[in-house]
């Protein structure tokens, strides 16, 4: 890789972080306060003892961002060398 | 309640086996990384201060969860939730994808950029990219101070609970967990510090288990929980906490805690230590699972605690987790859970002194003195660094430790706006100088001296835009300062802009 593609990536790879950060705020935002705000807890629907706007925001939430965390990782990402790279050098 | 007499002897005991533990590894790994071959290869500055950027998947991870992870999140945190119910879990949950936001953004551009500049601080790294000394001075010292103050505010927090738990005085605490903390990394630099971080996050992760198993099974089961918490706390499951706890106050986090943290230096020094791509890919793998299941666990078992501590009275919701520890666990899992906080407190403190030392060693006095690296080459020169930098270590350290036994009311003060305050300096300087290529000194200075500046005087004056904390004015502030300063200042030079573009 010369150096000018893996500055690309690196950009890349910072731009998909910050899209699925923000995947995880609007997931987050609307199955939180999005759910809760239409009701009360005396009319809330409950999963497991637990209010739904908590279990899909928290627990749903933070299993589906570590799913969606290896995916990108392991899809997205690429290895490259961290040393400094001659120019032209592959 | 179990009795004292037997009690305390043996939770005590559990804990200093357990900080004895940490001692030895700390101290043991590092001595052998740095006779190893490839430690020999690096100066004592490099292995001191960085571990050789040696740092594997794991290592990374923990160390990355082990530092932003504090003794509120063991202790106040959950004592909060207790009050306020699920609304506090949601707010901590906020940081799952902290790590991952992290080493996605600084990961790769920080290890390239700090191996051709081989910078191991983010002061370095500033320095490096605006090439001024009035940035590299603003920066340090806001750090330095900034850095004493959070550190005092974890080992009274760490003390404090101590106490509370085995009656003996706070001093006791402190001498047992302060003194190992120092040591270990004053003598075994980065790679003690990052080894015990390791087995910290470890042992945070068990305590966390530890505690939620014992409430619910105290509580008799999941259903007989809930239905004692709807008596204990009917508020529990409303977002609003009964109207208490606004959005706009909740939003505020994903400044403070969410994407701000890009611009704690604590946490992005990691993102200079780590040994190749795959450790790092790993780390944003296992970062993640282990901050949201902390952040959950703990929390959650906050929100739960009523249930089993109705009418008992706790003089303020910092006694919550103490009081279930107290009531229920039996001396060697207390000691267990225990270790859990002052893990977490041991952890973040080892990496802010680390960095603190690394600041002043190499930062200020490597670059006043004009020899930088080129000093370590020397034989001699090397052994008067080592014998520098450990020094500096532990004085910084000394002077910590005295700072808690008698709190200085201006570092009370500063530690009020400590992690506000470095978010406000260091997050438009370190991001838009590793995306933007214009980003100049003028800019960073004015970043930092606006930035710091708006975030005291917005604190102290309670205005709020919108019910938000001072926090999201103040970075906003910050930004806007750099991009002015930017505009009006000087561009880098060129030569300088080739390294990092």
């Amino acid at each position: 890789m010369k150096e000018r593609d893996r500055n690309r990536q690196i950009k890349k790879e910072a731009a998909i972080s910050l899209g699925l950060y923000a995947a995880f705020f609007i997931w987050w935002y609307f199955t939180g306060y999005g759910i809760a705000e239409i009701g009360t807890p005396e009319t809330y629907t409950y999963v497991w003892g637990l209010p739904l706007w908590f279990f899909l925001s928290c627990i749903l939430g933070y299993i589906l961002f570590c799913a969606a965390t290896v995916l990108v990782v392991k899809l997205l990402f690429k290895d490259m060398s961290l040393d400094d790279l001659e120019d032209g050098e592959d | 309640m179990n009795n004292p007499s037997e009690y305390t002897p043996i939770l005590i005991a559990v804990l200093v086996v357990y900080v004895g533990i940490n001692l030895f590894l700390g101290l043991y790994i590092s001595k052998k990384h740095s006779q190893s071959e490839e430690g020999k290869k690096n100066s004592f500055i490099n292995n001191y201060f960085i571990g050789g950027r040696s740092m594997g998947g794991i290592v990374l991870a923990m160390t990355l969860v082990a530092t932003f992870t504090s003794a509120s999140s063991f202790i106040g945190g959950p004592g909060v939730a207790f009050e306020k119910g699920l609304v506090w879990v949601y707010l901590s949950m906020i940081q799952v994808p902290t790590a991952f936001i992290i080493l996605g953004v600084l990961g790769k551009k920080f290890a390239i950029i700090s191996r051709k500049t081989g910078a191991v601080t983010v002061n370095e790294y500033l320095m490096a990219r605006y090439d001024s000394k009035p940035v590299l001075w603003i920066s340090s010292v806001c750090l330095v101070l900034f850095f004493i103050a959070q550190m005092m505010s974890q080992f009274i927090g760490g003390a404090v609970l101590f106490q509370t738990i085995t009656g003996l005085p706070y001093i006791y605490g402190l001498a047992l967990f302060g003194v190992v903390v120092i040591l270990y990394t004053s003598v075994g630099g980065f790679k003690a510090v990052v080894t015990t971080d390791t087995i910290q996050g470890i042992i945070m992760v068990i305590g966390g288990i530890i505690i939620m198993y014992t409430i619910i099974r105290e509580a008799g089961g999941p259903d007989a929980m809930i239905e004692k918490l709807n008596q204990a706390n009917p508020k529990w499951a409303d977002i609003t906490a009964g109207g208490s706890v606004s959005k706009s106050f909740v939003m505020s986090f994903w400044v403070l805690v969410g994407l701000g943290v890009l611009g704690l230096p604590q946490t992005a020094v990691r993102g200079m230590g780590f040994k190749d791509t795959k450790a790092l890919h790993s780390a944003m793998i296992y970062g993640t699972i282990v901050v949201g299941f902390l952040m959950l666990i703990m929390h959650i078992s906050g929100v739960f605690a009523p249930a089993i501590l109705q009418g008992e009275h706790l003089e303020t919701t910092d006694y919550v987790i103490p009081a279930v520890v107290l009531k229920y666990m039996n001396p060697v899992v207390a000691g267990l859970f225990v270790a859990a906080p002052l893990a977490a407190v041991m952890s973040t403190v080892s990496s802010l002194l680390i960095l603190a030392s690394a600041t002043i060693v190499k930062d200020l006095y490597l670059t006043y003195r004009g020899e930088g690296k080129s000093l370590g080459d020397e034989p001699r020169g090397e052994r008067n660094i080592a014998f520098l930098s450990i020094f500096t270590t532990l004085i910084i350290g000394i002077v910590v430790f005295v700072f808690t036994i008698y709190p200085p009311d201006i570092i009370v003060w500063i530690n009020l706006f400590a992690m506000g305050g470095l978010e406000c300096a260091f997050f438009a300087p370190i991001i838009l100088g590793l995306y933007w290529k214009r980003a100049n000194a003028l800019g960073a200075v004015a970043s930092a001296v606006f930035g710091v500046a708006s975030f005291l005087i917005i604190s102290n004056s309670g205005f709020s835009i919108g019910g938000t904390t001072a926090i999201v004015p103040s970075i906003l502030i910050s930004i806007i300062a750099f991009l002015v300063g930017t505009v009006l200042g000087k561009p880098t030079k060129i030569e300088i802009l080739e390294k990092f573009f």
